[in-house]
């Protein structure tokens, strides 16, 4: 069977169902910021498939994109991780039912 | 206007105001300490001396020029309000004694109120004083000298209650302030009335200015305006009430000897160099209006030669240093108002350098006065009762032959600086009217008089007071060694001033008359020789009756208590504004029960509105129902808004799915 860029997309569609899902159902502040980056990365995963599959792979554009990204994504996480604990500092938990701060 | 063109136009004439105005400012600002805000003032003043100086050389030798610097200031409604600034022979003699006599007595007070904590504000309202009375000088126009005239009222409110802690010398600004602004207002009218008579505000302005012969000659014209005098008397008469009142002239002299409550460098300043000159100033500036109108020069004569004797007889009487030569300084210049209306009277053109030479004389030896009184009371503790002085002379010989000098010129003992100017105001009150003349004379001889005897006091026999009597450091004796010499020396150079300051018509007609000749030397030589003769051997403590005193009782009182022109004033105008106050009171009484009145009615009909417009349509209606309207939308709102932020999250997801939706729809 040959791989074609409808599977790379199909498993993009999957990764990021899953991201999301967990994004918008787990509680663990932790386990919420991975998920943020699975989705992240089944971007990363479109990007690269789109530039294997084109006209023209020979320009470098898909990876240069993706390692854009990704280098955003470290800083993002870093930042995410960063804020982590400024909240756990703040309200003894990192359980996000608890923390309702936003709604004063 | 070009402040740096220092060639052909005279611009730069307003650096001399300009510099004391920059270090008041500094002052003002920066809060230096008392060391530094001498030395900041002083070297702004004697930037100020030297173009003082240079504006005095310009006009030596070119009486008749007279040059003008105009700008315009504003314009209202078509109207230009012209500034600026003017040098004439009387501008540059003015400036320099000015400057150089406030330059001295600077440096004294940097001495003398080294002990002083507000050394520095004190050193700041000096400058602002010099400005004032520096750009009064200067000034061209006759707003801009009302101005810089207000100005120097500012300041020497604030310098006579500089102490202000005492009662007595809040008491004394007060007065001082409230007492000349009545004058002020003369002069206010008589500016207005010189605009609406002219059109202009200035005073030379290449033939249109109001001092110039054609604008006289066209107000002259206008006879009988009001109380008989013509245009220009009008004016004049407004404009020497303003200087009645700067001048401390009857019957407005009685804030004067009530400003000795001031520092003494003060009292030096208001009553030599600036403050009280500046309304003789005012009389010479606008000397030609004074001219067209001699029965404007006759009430000039006759306030003059009445407060001259009015002052002379008080001062006999009193036992404060300070406030004999408070009282002789009032007496001084209503000589100077004699010497400058019967110049006019007498020389019909050039009267204006007779009482102008008698300023500036009197202004070096009062300003030396007044220095020696305040070196005289430092070395005796701060006392100014000359009853508890005695002996100083051989304790402070300095400070006491300076004093004595001042002395000598001011009753115009021959030869010294006095004798040279009282000559010619006595020869030609002589000429112009025989009853001020004599009026005149009395005086000079009572102030020789009056002299002699405070000298006697002060000098002779023995130490009456408490303590240590101590010379003066050389800060405080140095000048008045300086003035002493200008006051001894100053009348050899008297010709020349007199031609010099003769603007008006270019040459002065010195008059010679043995007769008064003869009489000025009676009159000097035999006050001090009556003094001398009273008082050189009584007794003169505090419980001792005064020499004169044992002959005329009741006199003598009336004298002590001034006159009673105080008293006599709390009786008059003080019952009047007393008065005036309660009718205005009682009016204003009843247009507050008038107005309460107009508030209940209107509250009434206000109440039968609110009853039902009010209420139901305002109330329930409008703003009611509007905020039931908010509170229930933001219900809504209030349940998206849960604080749970996976909640907003949910919400993000959903509006992405939408748009995703819509996008695949619409892309079909």
């Amino acid at each position: 069977m040959e791989l074609t860029l409808n599977h790379f997309l199909i498993l993009s569609a999957i990764l990021f169902s899953i991201g999301l899902v967990g994004a918008l159902t787990r509680r663990h502040i932790i386990i919420m910021l991975i998920c943020l980056e699975i989705m992240l990365n089944a971007a990363n995963l479109n990007l690269i498939a789109f530039w294997h599959f084109s006209p023209n792979p020979e320009l470098m554009h898909g990876p240069l994109f993706t390692l854009f990204t990704i280098a955003i994504a470290a800083t993002e996480a870093a930042l995410g991780l960063a804020l982590v604990l400024a909240i756990f500092r703040h309200y003894q938990t990192i359980d996000l039912e608890q923390i309702q701060g936003l709604k004063e | 206007m070009n402040l740096f063109d220092f060639s052909d136009s005279v611009g730069w004439l307003m650096w001399i105001p300009i510099c004391p105005l920059i270090a008041g400012v500094v002052l003002a600002l920066l809060k230096p300490s008392g060391k530094v805000s001498a030395m900041v003032a002083i070297a702004a003043l004697t930037v100020s001396l030297g173009f003082s100086l240079k504006a005095f050389a310009g006009t030596w030798g070119h009486e008749a020029h007279t040059l003008t610097h105009n700008f315009t200031w504003i314009q209202i409604a078509g109207v230009n309000l012209e500034f600026g600034v003017v040098l004439n022979s009387l501008t540059g003699s003015m400036l320099a004694m000015v400057s150089f006599i406030g330059l001295l007595i600077f440096i004294y007070s940097a001495s003398y109120m080294s002990q002083d904590e507000r050394m520095g504000r004190f050193f700041c309202y000096l400058s602002i004083f010099m400005v004032g009375m520096l750009g009064l000088v200067v000034a061209n126009s006759v707003l801009m000298l009302f101005m810089f005239w207000e100005i120097v009222g500012l300041a020497s409110y604030l310098l006579i209650g500089f102490w202000f802690h005492k009662p007595s010398a809040a008491a004394a600004a007060k007065k001082a302030f409230i007492t000349t602004r009545i004058g002020d207002l003369g002069f206010l009218i008589g500016l207005l009335w010189a605009f609406k008579a002219t059109g202009t505000f200035l005073f030379f302005d290449g033939g249109v200015g109001i001092l110039e012969s054609s604008t006289i000659a066209a107000l002259a014209s206008n006879t009988n305006v009001l109380w008989g005098l013509n245009g220009a008397g009008v004016i004049a008469v407004f404009l020497f009430i303003g200087a009645v009142g700067k001048s401390g002239q009857l019957p407005l002299h009685v804030w004067l000897p009530d400003a000795m409550e001031g520092p003494t460098p003060v009292s030096a300043l208001i009553h030599a160099a600036t403050m009280v000159a500046a309304g003789v100033f005012l009389v010479a500036r606008a000397f030609p209006l004074f001219l067209a109108d001699t029965a404007a020069l006759e009430i000039v004569i006759w306030i003059g030669g009445l407060t001259a004797l009015f002052a002379a007889l008080i001062a006999i009487a009193q036992y404060d240093i300070k406030r004999i030569l408070a009282y002789s300084t009032v007496s001084q210049l209503g000589l100077m108002m004699v010497g400058l209306g019967a110049g006019g009277l007498a020389i019909q053109d050039g009267g204006v350098s007779i009482g102008m030479f008698h300023l500036l004389t009197h202004a070096f030896f009062k300003a030396l006065l007044f220095l020696g009184a305040g070196s005289i009371i430092h070395g005796c503790g701060d006392e100014q009762d000359i009853r508890l002085m005695g002996g100083v002379f051989s304790k402070m010989k300095i400070s006491s032959l300076a004093y004595l000098a001042g002395t000598i010129a001011l009753c115009a003992f021959p030869f010294t600086s006095g004798y040279f100017s009282k000559d010619q105001i006595l020869l030609s009150a002589w000429e112009a009217n025989k009853t001020v003349f004599w009026i005149s004379a009395f005086a000079s001889l009572l102030t020789a008089f009056y002299m002699t005897r405070q000298c006697c006091y002060v000098f002779l026999g023995k130490y009456r007071g408490e303590g240590h009597v101590h010379e003066s450091p050389p800060l405080m004796t140095v000048p008045l060694v300086i003035l002493a010499v200008f006051a001894l020396l100053l009348g050899y150079v008297s010709e020349h001033f007199y031609h010099v300051l003769d603007y008006l018509s270019g040459v002065h007609v010195h008059q010679h008359n043995s007769t008064v000749v003869i009489i000025s030397w009676i009159i000097a030589l035999g006050g001090i020789s009556l003094g001398l003769l009273v008082y050189a051997r009584a007794k003169m403590g505090i419980d001792d009756v005064d020499p004169v005193k044992r002959l005329m009782t009741t006199p003598y009182g009336w004298l002590e208590n001034r006159l009673y022109a105080d008293e006599l004033y709390q009786l008059t105008a003080f019952k009047l504004w007393g008065a005036l106050a309660k009718a205005i009171s009682a009016i204003e009484g009843l247009i507050y029960i008038m107005v309460v009145v107009a508030t209940a009615i209107v509250s009434m009909i206000g109440q039968f509105f609110s009853g039902t417009i009010d209420k139901k349509l305002i109330d329930q209606v409008s703003f009611d129902g509007t905020c039931k309207r908010i509170y229930e939308s933001s219900q809504i709102n209030a349940f998206i808004q849960n604080g749970f932020l996976q909640g907003y999250l949910r919400i993000v997801t959903a509006g992405a799915v939408v748009i995703g939706i819509l996008f695949l729809l619409l892309a079909r």
